[in-house]
């Protein structure tokens, strides 16, 4: 069923505005990744040490571009909310779709969750810098999903925009910081040669980095969601989503650069603000303002993107009937997908008042990687089921096959790197996506009108 | 420092407004328009699916 004749069916239909641009796009992915710059990705080098950290950065920064590739295909013509879950829905079938789906929310709310809370922990560092300890973080956490959570109910536009304005900030706070290092006179600020030493635990120690180097890049597939609220969601999804992994690549060796030659090892791999520490050793006091700023941007931008995320997806799998259709209501004045904003700000709350950060996290990123695992699979059957002359590509990525089979392989070599860190927690996540398959095959798939959820104007598959 | 406490109520007492504007609006919505109109949006289209169909992309 074409969209035309849908409306023609039924005149009183409302949708999401069409009002966002390639830049809205970028500060989609790169909002939501850029924190990870700020924090996260030094715990790679406590696994692998320095060099260990920059081969993390530089085999992630692979696996992720062949994300971004992938991802900027499959979009350019899958112009709908959902991103990844619909993809799965249109290529694979409704099993894998609402694992996605279910993929996609808890990777989003979990890395809200771990965002909001590290704005409650700056708050409280702030308070006891200013002499007043023990400051409760929980007012603050609430206040920063509640604040998002309403500028996303009132609209993607405003929402974006502030987000663009906020990320371009963080990533302009980096390039400060690297400014700042004076990096034209090795030696005068960065002492690499001093700092460098070799591999502290081996090769498996560069293995076990890999999972921590994620974080430098963890959330850029985002930006497929916006897909439904994009103009020309057909090269404004390539555009923004080739921009960011760029951005983001030049961002993460800059950060790799300017720590390593200002920390040691032993303490960059368990220091909780590694460029604000840098800035601190700098001793430039606007710097440190710059960085602080940075990082407290670069969470609440993380937050924002997160909301807008997982709210189009959990939408998506309720105007399917994968979840009840009361969460795939829009709003018929603001045109976003308010239910669901709503329903996912309580969980988002819960799991931040958890304070487990690393264990929220490592939910979140193995979330993402079973995604993009799916993802080098959805590829391959992607171009064997609509080849290039069958349909239309707003971009069409080079050399298939060899980023899907790319991306599988540092799928599983990070799954390996996950195992050896935290087993028990891959285990657990992994049994709680079978039960809920179980749940959906069981009870939920019975609901789904199963030609109701196919609208793409889309030619026949090759062999069906 | 009273300072920070004071910081701390007025995060809550924001918080609260904001959540409570959310829901009452969201239910306000709910009984003012039909249900069947809240969840009418479908799949979207693009610029480019027109072009696939002015150029035959679609067979």
């Amino acid at each position: 069923m074409t969209a035309e004749t849908s409306a023609a069916e039924n005149p009183q239909r409302i949708s999401m505005f069409k009002v966002l641009n390639p830049f809205h796009v970028w500060a989609l992915g790169v909002g939501i990744v850029l924190v990870g710059e700020f924090m996260g990705w030094n715990f790679s080098v406590a696994k692998g040490g320095a060099y260990g950290a920059l081969i993390a950065c530089w085999v992630i920064g692979l696996l992720y571009s062949c994300v971004a590739m992938i991802d900027s295909e499959v979009t350019s013509t899958v112009a709908a909310a959902g991103g990844q879950y619909t993809q799965a829905k249109h290529i694979i079938g409704p099993l894998m779709a609402f694992n996605v789906g279910l993929f996609l929310v808890m990777a989003y709310t979990m890395l809200e969750a771990a965002d909001a809370l590290i704005v409650g922990d700056l708050m409280s560092a702030v308070a006891a810098a200013t002499g007043y300890e023990g400051l409760s973080p929980q007012p603050f956490v609430v206040l920063t999903i509640a604040f998002l959570a309403w500028l996303n109910y009132r609209g993607v536009f405003m929402t974006l925009t502030v987000n663009f304005v906020i990320t371009l900030f963080a990533f302009l706070a980096i390039i400060a910081l690297f400014i700042g290092a004076d990096p034209l006179n090795p030696g005068n600020i960065l002492r690499h040669s001093d700092l460098l030493t070799e591999l502290p635990y081996g090769w498996i120690g560069v293995v076990a980095s890999l999972q921590f180097g994620m974080w430098y890049y963890l959330g850029i597939e985002g930006t497929c969601q916006a897909a439904e609220e994009v103009r020309s969601a057909g090269r404004s999804i390539p555009l923004g989503t080739i921009g960011g992994i760029l951005t983001l690549l030049v961002a993460a060796s800059l950060t790799w650069y300017v720590a390593t030659g200002l920390m040691p090892w032993q303490y960059l791999g368990q220091a909780a603000t590694p460029l604000y520490d840098a800035a601190s050793i700098i001793g430039n006091p606007s710097l440190q303002v710059v960085l602080f700023i940075g990082t407290m941007f670069a969470a609440i931008a993380s937050a924002n993107g997160c909301i807008n995320d997982a709210a189009r997806a959990w939408f998506s799998m309720g105007r399917d009937r994968y979840m009840p259709t009361w969460f795939g209501a829009i709003h018929p004045h603001y045109r976003t997908p308010f239910r669901a904003i709503i329903f996912l700000i309580p969980i988002a709350v819960s799991f931040a008042f958890t304070g487990l950060l690393d264990q929220v996290i490592t939910f979140s990123i193995l979330s993402g990687l079973l995604g993009y695992t799916f993802m080098s699979i959805n590829m391959m059957r992607f171009r064997k089921m609509w080849p290039l002359d069958v349909i239309k590509r707003g971009y069409i990525h080079p050399f298939h096959p060899i980023p899907a089979l790319v991306l599988l392989g540092l799928c599983a070599a990070v799954y390996f790197a996950t195992f050896l860190g935290y087993g028990a927690s891959l285990l657990s996540i992994m049994a709680f996506y079978i039960v809920a398959s179980a749940w959906f095959v069981m009870r939920r798939y019975q609901f789904v009108k199963r030609g109701d959820q196919f609208t793409m104007p889309w030619p026949r598959p090759r062999g069906y | 420092m009273i300072y920070w406490e004071i910081l701390s109520y007025a995060a809550w007492i924001v918080s609260g407004l904001l959540l409570l504007w959310i829901l009452v609006d969201a239910i306000s919505v709910s009984r003012e328009f039909d249900e069947e109109l809240l969840i009418s949006s479908r799949e979207g289209v693009d610029e480019i699916l027109d072009e696939i169909k002015k150029e035959g992309g679609i067979k």
